[in-house]
């Protein structure tokens, strides 16, 4: 278990030996052909600050050799708003008023019209955790009613049991997000204050339990804003290579949240600006060569037009982050702010303006039939 | 003098296959393709929209000279493979399969023992298939004997650009092989490929390096021109490479 590893970091530690890289460090990283685990403590350091650039030119080798010029487009469909958690950052949290509402089969094939309509293949199930009205049995039976449909769902919803991630994954689901929120075990209790959800020890063996499902994609991260963004993503990397290790067969991604404003919540307590976001980015590229690095609409307009030249590989785009958002009930409340609005056509364009091309589809579900 | 390189039932004036993945756009893989002057083309079939719909990679190959072949990339196992495959007959109207299982997503290392296992049964099943592995003279011998059309030994890993690391094995592959060995992955610059050639590979599989080259059409131009310059060397019989100079008295002059 991944567990049985963390527990050898000290939070404190970790983060005082980032902040001691040095120049030296950096250059040695950056000149590198096989990068580890200190080396990325470098590159996401304060003292790679300098090296942006370079860093940039670097990244956007590496992704071009290996993901070519292309964008994997994705969309968020949000199936549920209920949950039984309080999360003080979150739209969605127990203790916030608002409508809650949870799509029937009919409304979910309504969204999922929507959005064929506009060309994705690539769906992503986004729920909150209220496990009687949105248990398994709920994510199974959309799975099913839209796997027909869709070349590649992934879902981000509650952490499940492995059986139960398996049974998914037999029903034709591809990836599994589960972010980590932070890795500050100690601090996570002062976000997470009930619910499930408050259980920091079953969320961070979730891509265990997902890796021996045989999920064929599982995706990690950190909410920016919550702790020292880069001890939080040292923690996500060490994650990442002992899932490699141990599921080699398994496909990761790495996503890159920045607390957004929503009703009624926290403040982030820590901000990274985009220089850092950019920095963090091309850290994970150099570091990882094979990973996805996937980029939502919480970004603006700006920022997603120039990050694709430098490491990521999917985006979402014209998402709506409340349930029945495309279709059904397109006024209700969101989960976060959108900062990039634009229609799909519109991000389509600008993919195309950049030299790349944007993939709707990659993958057949080749196991589901099989 | 003709020099065509028969596999199964088709015969090509290139020895130059390509890759569809990775382009900016379909137009310049179309124009990149054209300039290559490659007759066979690998297409994903992931990729590929199945669901009746014109595909737009599909018709950016429409060309009669362009032959297509379907690869199994993301399946897992032979099982995946030999459902994949069946799939891209139907969809792609092709029996030729570019058999890859590299359930590795990270180096995507092919998997002799499945790949070995999903080729039996293809052949049975009436498939043309080119098997993508690593350079492996015993697996290439095994795939053979089950009755493959060629075998497609890797030169690096699969999208590295970093050329012919598995040289000495391809050699022997070449020396002992009774079907065309295909040289696939790794192969990042023109050089690479005239290399391959030149030890005699019977054809060269190139992706990465013509798609994410500044200017692929002229890189595409480039490579056609290094797999028959190469192919050229090859038949020619290039003079023999000397580790020291030969001696002058040579020591067994006495036997005169």
């Amino acid at each position: 278990m991944f567990k049985d590893e963390f527990e050898k970091y000290d939070w404190d530690e970790v983060q005082s030996s980032i902040y001691a890289k040095t120049a030296a460090d950096v250059e040695r990283a950056l000149h590198k052909t096989r990068r580890d685990i200190e080396d990325f403590k470098a590159l996401i350091s304060p003292a790679a600050a300098p090296y942006l650039e370079q860093m940039a030119q670097l990244s956007h080798r590496i992704t071009q050799k290996r993901f070519g010029k292309t964008i994997q487009l994705y969309a968020p469909l949000y199936l549920s708003n209920e949950c039984q958690n309080i999360c003080n950052y979150c739209g969605f949290s127990f203790d916030n008023k608002l409508k809650r509402r949870t799509l029937s089969s009919i409304e979910i094939l309504q969204e999922a019209e929507y959005l064929k309509k506009e060309g994705f293949e690539h769906v992503l199930l986004v729920t909150g955790e209220a496990n009687k009205t949105v248990g398994v049995d709920y994510l199974q039976k959309a799975v099913q009613l839209l796997s027909p449909h869709f070349a590649n769902l992934s879902i981000e919803v509650q952490p499940l049991e492995e059986a139960e991630y398996k049974m998914l994954a037999d029903d034709g689901l591809y990836a599994v997000l589960v972010y980590q929120e932070t890795y500050h075990k100690d601090n996570y209790k002062l976000y997470h204050t009930k619910g499930k959800k408050s259980n920091f020890d079953y969320r961070l063996d979730t891509p265990d339990r997902l890796g021996n499902a045989g999920v064929h994609k599982i995706g990690l991260g950190v909410l920016i804003g919550l702790e020292d963004w880069r001890t939080d993503n040292f923690f996500t990397a060490l994650h990442v290579n002992y899932l490699e290790r141990n599921f080699w067969q398994t496909k990761y991604s790495i996503s890159f949240p920045r607390l957004r404003p929503a009703t009624g919540l926290i403040e982030p307590k820590v901000v990274i600006s985009d220089k850092e976001l950019v920095q963090l980015i091309c850290a994970w590229r150099i570091f990882n060569e094979e990973i996805e690095l996937s980029i939502s609409t919480r970004e603006n307009e700006v920022f997603r037009n120039h990050i694709i030249q430098l490491g990521a590989t999917t985006m979402s785009a014209g998402s709506k982050t409340n349930p029945g958002g495309y279709a059904v009930e397109p006024e209700s409340l969101e989960q976060f702010e959108i900062d990039d609005s634009r229609s799909v056509a519109e991000v389509k364009q600008m993919i195309e303006g950049k030299g790349y091309k944007a993939v709707w589809k990659d993958w057949e579900q080749f196991a589901s039939f099989g | 003098m003709s020099d065509f390189l028969k596999i199964a039932d088709k015969t090509f004036s290139s020895r130059l296959f390509t890759g569809t993945g990775k382009f900016g756009n379909h137009q310049l893989m179309e124009d990149a393709l054209i300039a290559s002057g490659t007759e066979l083309v690998t297409v994903a079939l992931r990729r590929v929209s199945l669901d009746g719909e014109d595909d737009d990679i599909l018709q950016h190959l429409h060309h009669a000279h362009i032959n297509l072949l379907p690869n199994t990339s993301g399946v897992r196992n032979a099982k995946e493979a030999i459902f994949a495959a069946h799939l891209a007959r139907e969809a792609l109207q092709t029996n030729w399969l570019k058999l890859e299982i590299h359930p590795d997503p990270k180096y995507l290392m092919p998997d002799p023992i499945e790949t070995l296992k999903a080729a039996e049964q293809l052949v049975k099943d009436g498939f043309i298939v080119l098997p993508y592995i690593h350079a492996d003279p015993v697996l290439c011998k095994r795939l053979e004997d089950v009755g493959v059309a060629a075998v497609m030994p890797l030169g690096s890993p699969i999208g590295s650009n970093m050329g012919l690391k598995t040289l000495e094995f391809l050699q022997i592959i070449i020396e002992q092989s009774n079907v065309p060995v295909i040289v696939d992955a790794g192969i990042g610059a023109p050089s690479h490929a005239a290399a391959a050639m030149e030890i005699g590979a019977d054809a060269v599989l190139v992706n990465t390096a013509i798609a994410v080259a500044g200017n692929p059409v002229m890189i595409a131009k480039a490579f056609r021109m290094a797999v028959e310059a190469g192919r050229m060397a090859y038949n020619a019989k290039l003079g023999a490479v000397k580790a020291y100079a030969e001696a002058s008295s040579p020591l067994t002059e006495f036997l005169n």
